[in-house]
């Protein structure tokens, strides 16, 4: 009763110290809450998908970010993983009877594996050479399941999968679950020692050599675990679509990532996350007026870029937070002075 | 041996098409980096716009070639001066400002012409045959003029001052600043000789191939291909890559099983083993590690 106490106190004190002085925290922890909850204020059928969907798609971007955004490993090619791990499990399900929990994280270690194999050639490029060459690694396996219609369904793709779960709230809380725990599993990784030597490769490659690290690992297991991630929401898809298509493969699905991601803003993780979180549901809203759905969204993504060409969530988290110049802790905007060293801040 | 002239035809065909596309999306990444995604979009407004003059308002094609490379042209710039110009120092802003812009008009195409499949007349009508293969005189001709445009981009880029202030852009902006060249201005120059190029591409093959507003995809794919085949920036590459990639394209087609599902596999496999022996393309300079 007393450890309970104790952690209860421990939890109210972290929330008020370290919670509620950023308002970027207050919101992400309303974000938590408010898709952990959901369920119990609407049921609605429709609402639940597009949800899901998107949580399912914020893994996707997420993924992105940690490969391209941190590492600078511009990739355009990044359908390739979601396509291995959507038709990896289904194909593990409908003829290895593996059930959805583990088709999916076998699904996703075949991403990996694609990811090993792109990696090895792509590592001896660099810049625009490399992103010129990962566009065409999903467009080779997509002529590949084209030409296989008998193993890969052709055009058509594979259906007849197993469900996610039985029910639609069930789906619901796989997906967001899932989504929640890899996004902070994520970001934990990119905070981490691994993330800063992400962070430096970006930055001045040679540097790192310099400095006695194998950066040649380092970018491999970059792709790895965009990979793994990137398979899970590939598997995730194909067993809440109940169909793996072409369509997991297809270019304009390599550009929609980079669109998500590069919109939210890239090296933070969050970014992709919640432009995804905008983005999809207003596509989603689009659809009464059908004709120019497209349209409409490209003529956002395009004036939200000129006012904010680093992304949306980095600028809105600069206008409400300012950083203190001696101890470079974060502060609210309206402070004067830092809430933990009291130098004037601006 | 019928089959061996039709590969050729249609080896050099899109040889010449991926060639001419390829150049205008090198020549503007070397000058301002900007990795124009939209580029081969430019090549399919210019297709729809010669479909309009001439279904339309009934002119004939050859005018709509001259309207199309006009007003493609300033189209290209307009949006360079809007959409890209602004945000030119965010390279990832950049790029999917571009993929927006070839959403955009992959859209705007499908509103006004709806998606349906459309073709355009032959400029000169009739063919001859060879050896029992029917050569068109539209083939030819587009072959040709391909080629007379290569020449007379070389001409510009290599013989004329302009061409001159691309080439030092390209090779060192800070220092062709410091000549006195206005690197904004060449910029701008650049952009629309290549979104003209890119348009010249479009009117010239536009009776060849079928209109639809997702036409752009497969080029763009395969320019980019070449260009990386070819070496970012160099033109002879780019010329060589978009023949190779146009022959084993055709060879794909007409020989294997399947071709049509696995000629985009097979160029970019191709591509992809080039760059495993020589990582900077085939005639690519391997420059400096840029810090």
């Amino acid at each position: 009763m007393d450890l309970l106490l104790f952690y209860l106190r421990k939890l109210f004190t972290v929330l008020k110290n370290e919670v509620i002085v950023l308002p970027s925290r207050v919101v992400a922890v309303l974000f938590f809450v408010f898709l952990l909850f959901l369920p119990l204020l609407t049921q609605d059928a429709y609402f639940l998908r597009i949800l899901t969907l998107t949580s399912i798609f914020a893994i996707f971007a997420a993924s992105w970010d940690l490969l391209s955004g941190y590492t600078g490993q511009m990739n355009f090619g990044h359908a390739l993983f979601f396509g291995v791990g959507a038709y990896g499990s289904a194909l593990l399900n409908l003829h290895g009877h593996i059930p959805p929990w583990g088709s999916i994280p076998l699904g996703a270690l075949g991403a990996v594996l694609s990811g090993l194999i792109i990696g090895i050639p792509c590592l001896r490029l660099r810049g625009t050479y490399l992103a010129l060459t990962t566009l065409a690694f999903p467009i080779i396996l997509l002529g590949i399941v084209f030409a296989l219609p008998n193993v890969t369904g052709g055009e058509l793709g594979i259906s007849g999968i197993a469900r996610l779960a039985g029910s639609r709230v069930a789906n619901y809380y796989i997906a967001v679950v899932t989504m929640l725990g890899l996004c902070t599993i994520m970001w934990k990784v990119t905070d981490s020692n691994t993330g800063i030597i992400f962070h430096a490769i970006r930055e001045d490659e040679l540097a790192v050599r310099a400095a006695g690290i194998n950066t040649t690992r380092y970018k491999l297991l970059a792709f790895c675990l965009s990979g793994f991630f990137a398979g899970i929401s590939g598997g995730l898809y194909a067993h809440f679509m109940r169909i793996a298509g072409p369509s997991t493969l297809e270019v304009s699905k390599s550009f929609e990532v980079v669109i998500w991601a590069i919109f939210g803003g890239i090296v933070t993780i969050y970014g992709p996350v919640g432009a995804v979180f905008i983005l999809f549901p207003l596509l989603e809203l689009l659809r009464f007026w059908q004709e120019y759905r497209t349209l409409m969204f490209a003529g956002v993504v395009l004036l939200i870029l000129l006012y904010m060409p680093d992304g949306l969530f980095p600028w809105l988290r600069d206008k409400i937070e300012k950083e203190c110049p001696r101890c470079k802790i974060r502060n609210i905007a309206t402070r004067h002075t830092c809430r933990v060293c009291t130098a004037p801040l601006d | 041996m019928g089959f061996v002239l039709n590969i050729i035809i249609s080896g050099l065909i899109s040889g010449s098409v991926y060639a001419l596309l390829a150049v205008g999306f090198s020549l503007i990444f070397g000058v301002a980096r900007i990795v124009n995604i939209a580029h081969t979009a430019f090549y399919m407004v210019a297709a729809y716009c010669i479909y309009f003059v001439n279904h339309k308002m009934g002119f004939h094609p050859l005018w709509g070639m001259g309207a199309a490379i006009v007003l493609v042209t300033l189209l290209g710039l307009i949006s360079y001066s809007i959409f890209i110009n602004p945000i030119r120092e965010h390279e990832a802003a950049v790029l999917i400002a571009t993929i927006a812009l070839a959403m955009a008009f992959q859209e705007i195409m499908t509103l006004i012409f709806t998606g349906t499949y459309l073709s355009v007349p032959s400029l000169v009508q009739g063919y001859f045959s060879i050896l029992g293969v029917k050569v068109f005189y539209q083939q030819l001709l587009t072959f040709c003029l391909a080629l007379l445009v290569m020449a007379a981009l070389w001409i510009l880029l290599m013989k004329t001052k302009l061409g001159l202030a691309i080439r030092s852009t390209a090779q060192d902006k800070e220092v062709a600043n410091l000549m006195g060249i206005n690197e904004a201005r060449v910029a701008m120059m650049t952009m629309g000789i290549s979104v003209g190029l890119a348009a010249f591409t479009g009117a010239v093959v536009v009776p060849l191939y079928t209109l639809e507003p997702l036409m752009w995809m497969h080029p763009l794919i395969m320019m980019m291909a070449v260009v990386v085949l070819g070496g970012l920036g160099s033109l002879k590459g780019s010329f060589l890559g978009a023949y190779i990639l146009g022959f084993s394209e055709a060879l794909v087609v007409f020989l294997a099983p399947m071709g049509a599902f696995l000629k985009g596999s097979v160029a970019l496999s191709i591509m992809i083993l080039v760059l495993l022996i020589r990582p900077e393309g085939l005639f690519g300079v391997s420059f400096e590690e840029e810090r």
